[in-house]
């Protein structure tokens, strides 16, 4: 079986978010980049599989150099190769289509990735690649087996989960628990340094969306307090205060 | 230092500090209180490649240097020392001394469990009447044909309990001749050798430290590391490497100790401010990085010395007489800066307060480094 991860490279979930240059850029000044915590769940998952199925597990990042870190990361843990397509990742559509052109190329079995990044948690770059490879596609996927070149999954769905079953090759969207996190151990490290990171060109194409403007969101109010057995006042504070309701 | 080196010891850094987050952080409290040696955690170390970092792939280890094991032990203490002394403890000490001075069966036959996590090391040198001076001991081993006979007791054993295989000095000429100690390596279960008492400790408590007793405990001579008589001069070796570890484990203890400070300065509200703006708690946060860097400057320095191959008693000394006083000053102030809530369990100070005392005492008090550095220096 061959299988592709794709991992984003994300600021760390405790990073102090700011913004430079008019708030047209992120400040990745003293920000600790990881691999997208999602995209480990898929990572975790897929080198579980390697390890039942044999086959190649290969890991794939839209990024520039800043990302070859997490990418050594990911092979310490136990992928055989990466790949990095060089260049800065706009937005899903652009990540999406420079995925494709691999994924085409290689025809892998089973694609995963994360069900989305932590940075700008779109949500889509699956849904797109499904779709313009022609294959389906499924997310949030929580549980995953492969047997007799079928996967049999379960997704989250509201109030539940689904139980599917499907012939590959397939893109999943993952989250916890298809796995646990993998930690590499010490050999993994060091053997990182010898597995292949091929570093592609990015095929051109033009962006479809521009970013104008970041905003962080306000910051929180204050807390207050109102007796447990004060509801009315809690409603009246909901509708005129907050004007949630 | 090369890209790749730096690279490498980044990546060590964040798996390590991700074990312990999710490990080792959740348990700290109740491992303390309890004084529960968690040898699950040191089976998972082992997984991780942490348990024979020094030890080479050939013998199930992981093939790395001082550096990256420098590296990894201040990750461990600075979250919780008492595991950091325990993981420094078992690799630099009896691992280490059975890779330097073993022989290739011995090699073969114990390495690659104690690199794996399986077993657990112990190193016995301390006795009750002889720390400092353990030139003097007092254990002794008789000579029978292809058996020696040993008999007497080793105090402050770290792992004297649950240590799986140990390494043991005991004299085999007259008392204070360098050359009158003989290194042996023991399992545990074998006939005669039994631990005693363990020790209820100030800090540290996680690591268990406790007693072994040698009555008529008859070994065969393929269980003597080296030559006879150089057990002493070995450890002392071992020793010269050892407080390298210590070192790591004094940094990593302090910089848990001020990382939880300086956290906390800027978050704590007193006369209307966060009390970091005050300049008696701000200039305490500024001495206390500025000593950590130096520690830290120091312990590596005396670990790419050791990696180069070259003598290092000195600057593993003088590193680890800094740092450990660094630890224990730097997690005093930290107490300080928390105020009456550092003086609870409540939050992490307390702990590092108790705990950073060892570092001054372990593998060569403060005054015994002094000692070392000043025959160096005026040496000739
Ligand atoms: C938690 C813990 C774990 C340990 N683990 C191990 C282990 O795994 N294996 C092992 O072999 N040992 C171990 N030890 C023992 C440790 O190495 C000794 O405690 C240490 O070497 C000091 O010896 P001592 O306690 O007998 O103190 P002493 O030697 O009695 O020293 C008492 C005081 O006298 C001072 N002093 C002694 N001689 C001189 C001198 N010449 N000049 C000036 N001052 C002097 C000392 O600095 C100290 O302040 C451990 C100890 C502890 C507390």
């Amino acid at each position: 079986m061959k299988i592709l991860v794709c991992i984003t490279s994300v600021p760390d979930t405790t990073a102090k978010i700011s913004f430079t240059q008019d708030n047209t850029q992120f400040n990745k000044t003293g920000v600790q980049f990881i691999i997208g915590p999602y995209d480990d769940y898929a990572l975790a998952r897929a080198v579980e599989l390697k390890e039942q199925h044999g086959g190649s597990l290969t890991v794939l990042n839209v990024g520039t150099s800043d990302s070859d870190p997490q990418i050594r990361k990911a092979l310490a843990i136990g992928a055989d190769d990466a790949i990095r397509i060089d260049t800065e990742p706009t937005d899903s559509y652009f990540v999406a289509a420079q995925i494709a052109e691999i994924a085409q190329k290689n025809s892998y079995d089973l694609i995963l990735m994360g069900r989305e990044s932590i940075d700008f948690n779109s949500g889509v770059v699956h849904g797109l690649v499904g779709e313009m490879l022609g294959i389906p596609s499924y997310s949030p996927v929580m549980k995953l087996e492969i047997t007799d070149g079928k996967a049999e999954f379960a997704r989250e769905i509201d109030g539940g989960k689904e139980f599917l079953e499907a012939d590959l090759p397939l893109v999943l969207g993952c989250q916890e628990p298809i796995a646990e996190w993998k930690i590499p151990n010490m050999r993994g490290i060091m053997t990182a340094r010898s597995k292949p990171l091929n570093v592609v060109p990015a095929t051109p194409m033009d962006d479809l969306t521009v970013l104008k403007k970041y905003t962080l969101p306000a910051p929180k109010g204050e807390c207050k307090m109102i007796a447990a057995e004060d509801a009315e006042q809690l409603i009246a504070l909901l509708r005129t205060e907050a004007k949630v309701l | 230092m090369t890209t790749e080196t730096a690279e490498n010891q980044a990546l060590i850094e964040e798996t390590v500090r991700d074990f312990a987050e999710r490990y080792i952080r959740p348990n700290i409290r109740e491992w303390d209180e309890a004084q529960f040696f968690p040898t699950e955690i040191m089976h998972q170390m082992g997984e991780l490649g942490l348990m024979g970092i020094l030890v080479p792939v050939e013998y199930g280890g992981s093939g790395l240097g001082y550096r990256e094991y420098v590296a990894a032990l201040i990750e461990v203490s600075k979250v919780d020392p008492s595991i950091g002394l325990s993981l420094a403890a078992h690799n630099s000490l009896c691992t280490n001394h059975i890779l330097m001075f073993g022989n290739e069966d011995q090699k073969q036959r114990y390495l690659p469990k104690l690199a794996s996590g399986q077993w657990i090391g112990a190193w016995g040198l301390t006795e009750p009447n002889t720390g400092s001076d353990a030139g003097n001991m007092q254990t002794v081993a008789v000579r029978d044909g292809d058996h020696w006979t040993l008999n007497g007791s080793k105090n402050f054993i770290t792992h004297g309990k649950s240590g799986n295989v140990t390494v043991v000095i005991a004299r085999t000429g007259e008392p204070g001749d360098k050359h009158g100690a003989t290194a042996f390596v023991i399992e545990q279960g074998t006939p005669g050798f039994t631990s005693g008492r363990k020790e209820d400790k100030l800090g540290m408590r996680a690591s268990e430290t406790a007693e072994l007793i040698f009555q008529d405990c008859v070994i065969p001579d393929t269980q003597r590391l080296g030559e006879v008589g150089e057990g002493f001069i070995q450890s002392l070796k071992i020793l010269d490497g050892g407080r390298i570890s210590i070192a790591a484990l004094s940094v990593g203890t302090a910089v848990g100790a001020y990382e939880a400070a300086r956290d906390y300065a800027k978050e704590r509200k007193q006369f209307g401010q966060s009390i970091s703006r005050f300049q008696g708690i701000a200039f305490k946060l500024a001495d206390m990085y500025t000593d950590i860097q130096a520690s830290k400057m120091l312990t590596f320095d005396a670990a790419d010395t050791k990696d180069r191959g070259e003598k290092v008693s000195l600057q593993s000394s003088v590193a680890k007489y800094h740092a450990s006083e660094t630890a224990v000053r730097v997690s005093n102030e930290a107490v300080q800066v928390f105020g009456g809530y550092g003086f609870t369990k409540d939050y992490p100070v307390e702990k590092f307060y108790r705990d950073s005392k060892l570092c001054t005492i372990g593998e060569g008090t403060s005054e015994i480094q002094k000692l070392v550095i000043s025959r160096e220096i005026l040496r000739g």
